[in-house]
């Protein structure tokens, strides 16, 4: 077995910044005092005067951005995931969401896969805040060559966005050449199958590829999909994997309420398609420190879970 | 001070006259709304939008205006009535306030109502709006000025404190912010629900170029505007001691006008000793 090549999607963030920084002149960077975690310190020492150290202040910060964007800049304002959206809800909510202001949030260390810090920086509602804000697009890359293409088409298209990448080290799923196409709100079909779909976002997107390997040495053929935007969710392709295989799981970083999982859950139920459904996420519950592995294993999260539910789902 | 004439003021007092009577007869009609806060706003409201702010009604994104954020968003009527007196959009609008299919929404939003620069409504995001325009306006080398009004009970916000101390560590000193000093809050006195005193000291303390005025002689409050324009490598609060509901006898310091609209009876009599006033400084030029 080839060894995988780790690649950090935050430093694919911090590059993304740089080279934009260079096209946009407009572009600025705000951080909350986390610039070294969130890589935007790439960006700060490029463009030291389109920077902005906001100190331990994210409501400030945030609100800040608004008032940048209303002058015509394109800032990108990072924290973490859990200070990003959750401490900042109200002024998200009026000052970008209803301003509809061309402000970009990209936020680090979501999900549990944060590890030891536990609870206070392991952000599993992220995804469902933001996804029920009008005029708020939500994405979730799953490497880092996506998360650079990502970048880019934030940059790019117009309006309010919130991204979220892990704290970890990622594997590799991409070439470039596979990124060059994709657009926000449409799914990518990374490998496909027939006979189950897993709909991912993020740091599922490669433990879904894996379970594809074991499920396919058992005879069962599986779809993965790298659902990257959660919001405007690709109904064509829920709809098509409904129809074209037998069931549907989704996976996600993120509790199994609001988010990725639940939007899929939506368009099935809206659209009364009969298919077998189960959502992989946090089960409404708050986790725990400990070393990554451990914390998905614990709480469900691995290609070993999603092979076991497979062969579950399918066998009932 | 301000090299105006006893007549040009006289003129200004007429204005915020006018937009006090707007904002009576929108909010009778509204049968909702804030009254207290939007009659103590409007003489800063006038000696900004008709003296000393750079703008054209005409080109309400010309990038080199100066802006306005109305942070204590629910006085938004006595914003309303100078933009349309100014020229923004047709005086007609105003009756039409918080109904259904209109522009004018309760509170204040910038994707659709001309001259409206902040979303505001929700207390303690203007003055942070205004460190983002701020610091665009340094970065872009252009020489506007931004401005902000808050509510003295909206201080109680934590987030205002995170925007002063950053305002302060980024020397914004093309930021002039006003604390509309009127001492009441819903649920009362501001000394009493949350203690605000010594406001001049708080702000002072965080960095800020302070100046303490009466908020209704409007001569001073463009002379604290100069002086706040001039000072340099600092923000300058400029501390407006207010009325609550001034203009209107039975309105002023009655917390009871916080957010409750006049009835027809109460309107009638606003309107007639507003319309006294009126006449008086008629009679003045």
């Amino acid at each position: 077995m080839s060894k995988k090549v780790m690649v950090n999607p935050r430093n694919a963030y911090g590059e993304a910044l740089i080279e934009l920084g260079k096209k946009h002149n407009n572009l600025v960077v705000l951080d909350a005092d986390l610039s070294k975690s969130t890589k935007t310190i790439m960006f700060a020492k490029k463009y030291p005067e389109r920077f902005f150290e906001m100190g331990i202040a994210e409501a400030n910060m945030i609100t800040t951005a608004a008032g940048l964007a209303s002058c015509g800049k394109l800032p990108f304002v990072s924290t973490f995931a859990v200070f990003a959206t959750g401490r900042v809800y109200d002024q998200i909510r009026m000052d970008i969401a209803y301003s509809n202001a061309n402000v970009k949030i990209f936020a680090t260390h979501g999900g549990i896969s944060v590890g030891k810090d536990g609870v206070s920086h392991q952000m599993i509602e992220d995804i469902a805040l933001m996804r029920v804000l009008p005029n708020m697009t939500v994405i979730a890359p799953s490497d880092a060559i996506q998360t650079g293409k990502i970048v880019h088409l934030m940059a790019e298209n117009h309006g309010p966005m919130y991204a979220r990448v892990g704290r970890a080290d990622a594997p590799l799923i991409y070439e470039k050449k596979d990124v060059e196409e994709i657009e926000i709100g449409k799914g990518m079909i990374v490998e496909d199958g027939q006979d189950i779909s897993f709909i991912s976002c993020g740091t599922m997107v490669e433990p879904a590829l894996e379970a594809k390997k074991t499920l396919a040495k058992q005879g069962i053929n599986a779809r993965v999909i790298d659902m990257h935007t959660i919001k405007p969710i690709d109904e064509d392709l829920i709809l098509r994997c409904a129809k074209e295989t037998n069931a549907i799981i989704t996976a996600e970083e993120h509790s199994i309420i609001g988010g990725l999982g639940a939007s899929v859950a939506e368009i099935i139920a809206e659209k009364n398609l009969s298919t077998k459904f189960l959502r992989m996420g946090i089960r409404d519950t708050f986790c725990e420190s400990g070393a990554p592995c451990d914390l998905l294993e614990k709480y469900k999260l691995n290609e070993n879970h999603m092979v076991k539910n497979a062969k579950n789902i399918l066998k009932n | 001070m301000t090299g105006y004439e006893a007549k040009d003021i006289t003129k200004l007092n007429l204005i915020a006259v006018r937009i006090r009577k707007h904002i009576i007869e929108m909010l009778y009609k509204a049968k909702s709304g804030h009254p207290g806060g939007s009659l103590s706003a409007v003489d800063a409201l006038v000696a900004l939008y008709f003296v000393k702010m750079k703008l054209n009604p005409k080109k309400p994104n010309d990038p080199n205006r100066d802006r306005f954020i109305l942070s204590k968003g629910h006085a938004a009527p006595a914003l309303y009535a100078v933009l349309a007196e100014r020229g923004y959009f047709p005086v007609d609008e105003l009756k039409k306030l918080r109904m259904i299919d209109c522009m004018l929404q309760g509170h204040p939003v910038c994707t659709y109502i001309p001259g409206v620069e902040a979303s505001t409504g929700s207390l303690g995001h203007g003055l942070s709006f205004a460190n983002g325009v701020a610091l665009a306006g340094k970065l872009d080398k252009k020489n506007y000025n931004v401005y902000a009004m808050l509510g003295d009970g909206e201080t109680g916000e934590g987030q205002v404190w995170e925007a002063a101390a950053v305002a302060a560590h980024y020397k914004l000193d093309n930021l002039t912010a006003m604390i509309d000093r009127n001492f009441l809050q819903i649920d009362g006195n501001t000394e009493d629900v949350l203690k605000l005193e010594s406001v001049k000291d708080r702000w002072s303390s965080f960095g800020w170029n302070t100046i303490e005025i009466d908020g209704h002689d409007i001569e001073k409050i463009i002379d604290a505007l100069n002086e706040a324009k001039a000072h340099e490598r600092q923000p300058t609060m400029i501390i407006l001691n207010t009325t609550k509901g001034k203009g209107v006898s039975f309105m002023e310091n009655n917390v009871d006008f916080h957010g409750v609209p006049p009835n027809e009876i109460e309107r009638n009599i606003a309107i007639e000793e507003l319309t006294h006033a009126e006449k008086r400084l008629e009679a003045l030029l």
